[in-house]
């Protein structure tokens, strides 16, 4: 597999460089919102992995009821652990940014509510597991209650626009369909959400990996 | 298949009724959440004294204090199974999907009856005058069957677990926040006089969540309830 | 003509393998007794051979002539005593009956009920709670539960626990009867209680 290669790491490396010195240096500053607007760079990947991890998490946790396999357990617990990080970094720059532009840190902005319910659902999550002793047990239930929280989650789609006012600019998609941003700025973003994809994807292998590796060895330890 | 539903449903009745002789005996789930319920309307009318708050208030309070009392008894139903050991009793009797309806049942009439008491009692204490009592009602109605359906399932992964307690409520409230917020904007338009149109949406999202939640358990509850 | 068989059973809990690759076969008319040192994981086995538990590998499979009876159909014809199965504390004999009978689908017999309550020895406190029983008393009230459906599967953990010797006659009694004509498993170290096995499976720690 490619991915077992090493070249692809260093080419990240040199493809994450250019992109936070293209996001800094290249792209113009945004219409309206000035320099501030560069966070959207290193903002709307983050926001979009902890959803991705999120989903990724709840797939494991499917597959580990339809097959009691230890492996799918491995994959939504790692994937819910990288999410979690990356659902903080999206809400400290995003709160950071609101602090600039609204002058205040938090706002209960819909997005800032939804990226909230996911940090709330992680926690959840991670608080079932500590309180679990059997494996087997703990990778039933965690797995049930993924699934539980990834099917309330379209619900908060339909109502908390509806109760709480935007504020939040879309970044890339407006309901008129138009794409509003810079084509420089554009380049930068389509490059950092790639490349911060590519950089989630390493992240989770190594954790699972490691995951793999802790089970081996505590297999090995109770035989 | 017609003969075998209702058999199943026959004996989700059977569990509902035995739990409910259980209860009437222990009174445990009953006391926690009626002096939860008391305990804290009391609280709050007294620290707000004689002011009276508009319906932006009021709606999250009255939701605010059905969410922490459901907290404090509905979990019972599934505990007490496994702290009395008669979890494994019950496992060998019917099938899991029974059990969890009967429970379900119980919880939402549980539920139910401690709304009879204590949301008069809020409503004369907060001197709120409810513009639209239909709707206000049926907002209550549906909202209190999604909160119990969301109670019921999580007690059934709680009463796994070590902490419950403490784990009830941080695992319930991502998931019943839809039917919190939706009750909460319903329960507010319904104070202010809004008409059944206009809190259409909010009775929308009630009913299909309760509908999903209960679709789900149906489905999950065998993986939670078989070892 | 029942039949419980077990194909290459094994059990992990926290990656610690509790037993690897038992198998057995009993049909009705026939018993089996499981023993084993504290810890082999006679429990365990009884609790996968009830289907309360998924083994980690291997398959249960219970048949009634060739059809093959799945966890959703067992609940009639199958009964279990254990240390770890209660009966409801709250309710009375008769009230703890009453239930058990209608989830099984049973008439709800006075007569049959008083009949036994006095073949256990509980005759006069069948309208008592059960949390005034002592814990004999309460071992007996699990036979009533586990035998008043005349299972064709009946499975002992510790039959005689808590019981003193006209208690354990009794049960001997049930024992005897149930291997006749259909199933017996006994997890028990008791030797007045292994001879009842025809079969013997003995679990290593």
């Amino acid at each position: 597999m490619i991915l077992d290669k090493s070249w692809w790491k260093y080419l990240l490396a040199v493809w994450m460089t250019v992109v936070i010195l293209g996001a800094f240096l290249y792209a113009p500053p945004a219409k309206g919102l000035g320099e501030t607007a560069r966070i959207i760079f290193f903002h709307v990947p983050t926001a979009w992995l902890a959803t991705l991890a999120f989903l990724i998490s709840a797939v494991g946790s499917i597959q580990y009821l339809r097959t009691q396999e230890k492996k799918y357990d491995i994959w939504a617990y790692s994937a819910a652990q990288i999410g979690l990080i990356f659902a903080i970094l999206a809400t400290v720059t995003g709160s950071i940014w609101a602090k600039k532009i609204w002058q205040s840190y938090w706002n209960w902005d819909p997005r800032e509510t939804s990226i909230f319910i996911l940090l709330l659902i992680y926690a959840a999550y991670f608080a079932l597991r500590s309180a679990i002793d059997i494996e087997e047990q703990k990778a039933k239930l965690a797995a049930v209650y993924s699934i539980i929280a990834f099917v309330t989650v379209p619900f908060f789609i339909f109502i908390i626009p509806r109760v709480y006012e935007s504020l939040h600019p879309d970044p890339l998609i407006n309901p008129e369909g138009e794409i509003k941003m810079d084509s420089r700025m554009l380049q930068v973003f389509i490059n950092s959400l790639l490349s911060f994809t590519l950089l989630f994807f390493w992240m989770l292998r190594l954790k699972i990996e490691t995951m793999k590796i802790h089970f081996k060895i505590e297999q090995s330890l109770s035989e | 298949m017609v003969k075998r539903s209702l058999s199943f449903i026959h004996k989700a009745y059977i569990v509902f009724l035995k739990d409910l002789h259980v209860e009437f005996r222990s009174r445990y789930a009953v006391n926690a959440i009626f002096l939860f319920a008391i305990t804290t309307l009391t609280a709050i009318s007294f620290s707000i004294g004689p002011i009276r708050l508009r319906s932006e208030i009021l709606a999250p309070l009255l939701w605010i204090i059905l969410f922490f009392s459901s907290m404090s008894g509905l979990a019972h139903i599934f505990v007490r199974e496994e702290e009395q050991q008669t979890a494994d009793t019950l496992r060998l009797l019917t099938s899991p999907n029974s059990i969890f309806l009967g429970k379900w049942l119980f919880n939402i009439i549980l539920l139910f009856s401690l709304e009879v008491l204590i949301i008069p009692v809020f409503l004369a204490m907060m001197g709120v005058q409810v513009d639209s009592p239909g709707t206000f009602l049926l907002i209550i109605f549906i909202g209190s069957i999604g909160l119990a359906s969301v109670a019921t399932l999580i007690a059934a992964i709680i009463s796994q677990a070590s902490a419950k307690g403490a784990l009830f409520a941080v695992l319930s409230f991502p998931i019943s926040l839809p039917v919190l917020i939706s009750g909460i904007h319903g329960t507010q338009l319904a104070m202010d006089g809004g008409t059944f149109k206009e809190a259409i949406s909010d009775i929308q999202i009630l009913f299909s969540f309760s509908i999903v939640i209960v679709t789900l358990s149906l489905l999950l509850f065998e993986f939670i309830w078989r070892k | 003509m029942w039949t419980v068989k077990a194909q290459e059973i094994s059990q992990k809990f926290n990656q610690r393998h509790i037993f690897e690759g038992i198998s057995f076969e009993i049909q009705s008319g026939n018993s089996l007794v499981i023993t084993g040192p504290n810890g082999s994981g006679k429990t365990t086995l009884i609790k996968i051979i009830c289907q309360l538990l998924r083994p980690t590998s291997g398959h249960l499979i219970i048949k009634n002539e060739e059809n093959q009876i799945d966890a959703h159909q067992i609940y009639p014809y199958l009964g279990l005593v254990g240390p770890y199965l209660q009966l409801y504390n709250n309710l009375s004999a008769f009230e703890n009956y009453t239930f058990f009978a209608r989830i099984r689908s049973l008439p709800v017999d006075m007569k049959y009920f008083r009949q036994l309550m006095a073949q256990l020895g509980l005759k006069g406190r069948e309208f008592d709670e059960l949390r005034t029983f002592s814990s004999g008393m309460l071992q007996r009230m699990k036979y009533v539960m586990a035998i008043m459906h005349k299972p064709r599967i009946l499975i002992l953990d510790e039959p005689t626990a808590n019981l003193d010797e006209a208690g354990s006659e009794i049960v001997y009694g049930i024992m005897e009867l149930q291997k006749k004509e259909n199933i017996l498993i006994l997890a028990t170290n008791e030797p007045e209680e292994v001879k009842f096995g025809e079969k013997k499976l003995v679990l290593h720690s």
